[in-house]
């Protein structure tokens, strides 16, 4: 498909600081080529504002290929924008029409403060996964890699859960702000494995505990988290996290 | 200055187990009083953390962005080399060994490369143990592929992200011993400086992003795991935050910078569709398993590709390479897709790229087949062109992917300044002149996993160190010097924003010292180089405040430290009379296009001392021995 020049308006939320007040704040972005990716239309209309002496608006992204999980805000409304299966570095600008208003918000949640425009902290996820959300392997000593044997199919969809980013968007779309598909994808993924399974119930009883102390909200099977998930990631990782924690419950665990 | 490699006597075979029993020990109830720094949470990052924690050393740990499983490593797509002979198709240690020195045309050091395929090995058992998806099969057992530059199977995957689950395994790893108390972690940091106390390296400068408070941490060794230079190149398939300014900043406090010229261009990536672009996406290199590369046997074909017959399309890799085809390594395939763009058989609206063809794959195995094996690829794709890899071929053309040259260190992964350690990307030591595909993941966890847990102990128990607290005079010094430079970028207030000012010098370093340098072409870089950086400090436009998250300033200060690297590069490149892996000078070629080394002049690592900004930089020699594998012109006919 050629590309062509599009213009579109912006309402872009703008905040200072941490606990300073924000607003929507309105840009027009001009000759906008539709190969162009989100960020990058977002970098020429930082490009603009730095010439003009005005503060860049702050959004944090690295790898630009959907992958690494940095980037994200909510646009018009869904986290990532409207691809399914997308980050918003993948998101390109062929998606919009010429004219057409679009508004660019950080993630709303309380356990992701905004650090400033469209910057969020997100270490909570950092802290579920240090509350029991590996494998207790010492390094060195291993036993050879093919000793363990797993079936084709547990390993696959084990790797349909390890492939959460950890972008938050599972967070920022659901109406509680629950961590629940971030948390119950790397429970998924550990508890399939035979690797994972000494430390199974414990790891469930701390993680859901540190999820719960972070702030992150309660699930109520709405399923926003599994629709906006860049990677695809089935809700069904919520019934795993909930069958786990019953399991550790029932072994008294917690 | 000579520089020592630090090489173990033996065979080859027996160096490192030899090494490890010449290391001095720390007793575990002494590690508790040692703290380390380690820069970069990447697969050496993350993985050293997690080993030297797990130790009982006290570890600082510092990442760039909000959350250290983002490092760059996660990008890493194709999979990761392993001499395991799961296939029984004639892999050893041995051919591992010998493939990755004759990969790197003969510019790396063999002991180490003897290491890291000794270690391949162990990481992949460890990996496994932590619980990485590896791809499996029916049986249960580990599934391999083929990769560029071998002639068996010896890669192990997981889909197209092998990097994400390996550096998510290490990440977890290492967070496991943030839980056990033994690793502090500080994101969104960034190293602005080493601090060097008697010589030796003690600390860092770091610049906090959030609040912009320049920060001073004290410890015994410093850990630079901090990734390579491709974005010096502006477009490269690196991450946006990917830099060389902890490595140059510790260049210019006394590191050796070796090699620079040994940059990766990686054959298949999306071509540039415009000068918007911010970065470009790599097609992994296991796609050339099933993928035909082809241009049209007719110049300037503008005819889609379904309507070009095969009797007229040139399948230029299997036509030049009978014996290796489509899997030549990366710097060969590189030059034979730009030498048919040269030619005018490019394809797409600029010329500039190939195809990359599945069509007969899809014929022969199913297109479920294909999709098991790199949907994620060709999701990502359609994502950035719009056109279905299943129904139409890939368009693909080299980028800047990898640099092989990077901080000195000697076989302990030492660098030039006692207690500098360099791991995985940013230093030089493993892939010679040119990586081969799947060994970049090797290196990182073969260092941080598997070699400074001992080397760095081995410095801790044999080093002098008085005691220094962040108030000391070398402290105070780095700190005002990282203060003077980011008011030096703020007082300019120019017309010109950081991010053109990158694009010029991407320009200059793709144009002149991209995939085809003269000697003439160097020289002129480097005078551009200069003026651009002039220009630089006498017009870049930053907004924003110092005492606050700003991006752009942080961006400003690594393409201010780009501009001074950029000419290193180019030096380096202009002094190796000679082609030799990615580093390929028009002046010395074979009659039929091929590199062509100078073993007998430029058998060396080529390591800079830094003497200034702009003043001519002295090289040091490390001579190149060969024990094992006799250097010849490379074939892959």
């Amino acid at each position: 498909m050629p590309a062509k020049t599009i213009t579109v308006n912006l309402k872009v939320w703008r905040q200072p600081a941490k606990d300073q007040p924000g607003r929507m704040v309105d840009y027009v972005a001009k000759d906008i080529s539709t190969d162009m990716s989100f960020l990058e239309m977002l970098d020429v209309v930082n490009e603009d504002l730095i010439r003009k002496g005005e503060d860049a608006i702050a959004f944090d992204s690295d790898c630009r290929e959907g992958i690494c999980g940095a980037c994200g805000c909510v646009i018009n409304g869904i986290p990532h924008g409207p691809d399914a299966g997308a980050t918003t570095c993948q998101l390109h600008m062929r998606r919009f029409t010429d004219g057409q208003t679009i508004t660019v918000e950080p993630w709303r949640a309380k356990s992701f403060p905004v650090l400033k425009d469209l910057t969020v902290d997100r270490s909570a996820f950092d802290r579920i996964i240090a509350s029991g959300g590996y494998i207790s392997a010492g390094i060195g000593g291993a036993q050879d890699a093919n000793s363990i044997l797993i079936p084709r199919s547990i390993a696959e969809e084990a790797m349909d859960s390890a492939a959460c980013i950890g972008c938050g968007a599972c967070v920022a779309a659901c109406k509680n702000a629950a961590a629940h598909l971030f948390t119950g994808a790397k429970i998924t993924h550990l508890a399939l494995l035979p690797q994972g399974a000494p430390e199974r119930a414990l790891r469930v009883v701390r993680m859901v505990g540190q999820m719960e102390a972070e702030g992150f909200g309660a699930c109520s099977n709405e399923g926003e988290c599994e629709a906006v998930c860049p990677k695809l990631i089935p809700i069904s990782n919520i019934a795993k996290l909930v069958r786990e924690y019953t399991r550790a419950w029932w072994r008294g665990t917690t | 200055m000579t520089l020592d490699g630090k090489i173990p006597g033996g065979p080859i075979s027996e160096k490192w187990e030899r090494r490890k029993f010449e290391n001095k020990l720390v007793n575990p109830a002494n590690r508790r009083k040692y703290e380390i720094i380690i820069v970069g949470t990447g697969l050496a990052g993350s993985s050293a953390a997690a080993a030297l924690g797990e130790q009982g050393y006290r570890v600082k740990l510092f990442c760039i962005l909000d959350s250290p499983r983002r490092a760059h490593s996660i990008s890493a797509q194709g999979g990761i080399n392993a001499a395991k002979n799961y296939r029984n198709d004639g892999d050893s240690i041995y051919r591992l060994f010998y493939d990755t020195v004759k990969g790197g045309d003969y510019r790396a050091r063999e002991a180490n490369v003897y290491r890291l395929a000794q270690l391949s090995v162990d990481i992949i058992d460890q990996c496994v143990a932590t619980g990485v998806p590896f791809a499996r099969e029916y049986g249960g057992l580990l599934d391999n592929r083929s990769f560029g530059g071998a002639q068996l199977s010896r890669t192990f995957y997981a889909r197209g992200q092998t990097g994400q689950q390996l550096l998510l395994g290490a990440y977890q790893s290492m967070l496991r011993q943030v839980d056990a108390g033994n690793v502090t972690l500080f994101p969104r940091r960034e190293m602005l400086d080493l601090v060097v106390v008697d010589g030796q390296a003690r600390g860092i400068v770091t610049r906090n992003l959030i609040t912009g408070d320049l920060e001073r941490h004290e410890g015994q060794a410093v850990l630079l795991c901090t990734g390579g230079y491709g974005p010096v190149y502006y477009l490269s398939t690196n991450a946006i935050n990917s830099n060389v300014t902890a490595a140059w900043r510790a260049h210019k406090r006394g590191a050796l910078f070796a090699n620079p010229c040994f940059t990766q261009i990686h054959p298949t990536c999306i071509p540039v569709s415009g000068d918007h672009q911010s970065k470009l996406t790599l097609m992994s290199e296991s796609l050339r398993n099933d993928g035909r590369v082809w241009v049209p046997r007719k110049k300037e074909d503008t005819r889609p590709p379904e309507q070009i017959p095969e009797e007229e399309r040139d399948y230029y890799l299997e036509r030049r390479y009978p014996s290796f085809g489509n899997l030549v390594p990366r710097d060969v395939a590189s030059r034979a897709a730009k030498e048919r763009a040269d030619e005018g058989f490019g394809v797409g609206e600029t010329g500039l790229s190939v195809y990359l063809d599945f069509k007969e794959a899809i014929d022969r195995l199913g297109v479920e087949t294909i999709r098991a094996r790199y949907d994620n690829l060709f999701e990502m794709y359609k994502h950035i062109t719009a056109e279905d890899p299943y129904k139409v071929p890939m368009r693909i053309y080299p980028a800047i992917h990898y640099t092989m040259g990077g901080l000195w260190v000697d076989y302990n992964l030492q660098s030039t300044i006692p207690g500098l350690f360099v791991l995985g990307e940013a230093n030089f030591s493993d892939h010679g002149a040119n990586r081969l595909g799947a060994s970049a993941l090797m290196q990182g966890l073969a260092d941080g996993y598997f070699i400074a847990s001992y080397t760095v102990a081995n410095y801790l128990a044999g080093a002098s160190l008085s005691k220094v607290s962040t108030d000391h005079g070398a402290f105070k010094e780095a700190a005002a010097t990282a203060q003077a430079r980011i008011d030096q970028v703020l007082r300019v207030k120019g017309t010109r924003t950081v991010r053109q000012f990158h694009r010029d010098l991407g320009h200059i370093m793709w144009d002149y010292v991209g995939m085809a340098r003269t000697e003439s072409g160097l020289n002129a870089a480097i005078q551009k180089i200069r003026a651009l950086r002039d220009d630089f400090w006498k017009d870049v436009a930053v907004s924003g405040e110092q005492s606050n998250l700003n991006p752009m300033l942080d961006y400003a200060g690594r393409v201010a430290d780009y501009m001074e690297f950029a000419e290193l590069l180019a030096l380096d490149a202009l002094h190796r009379n000679e082609s030799c892996g990615g580093h390929f000078r028009e002046e010395y070629q074979t009659p039929d296009g091929e590199a062509r080394r100078d073993d007998d002049h430029y058998s060396y690592v080529g390591a800079w001392e830094f003497t200034g900004v702009g003043t001519q930089p002295v090289l040091h020699k490390e001579a190149l021995e060969f024990q094992e594998v006799r250097p010849s012109q490379r074939s892959y006919k």
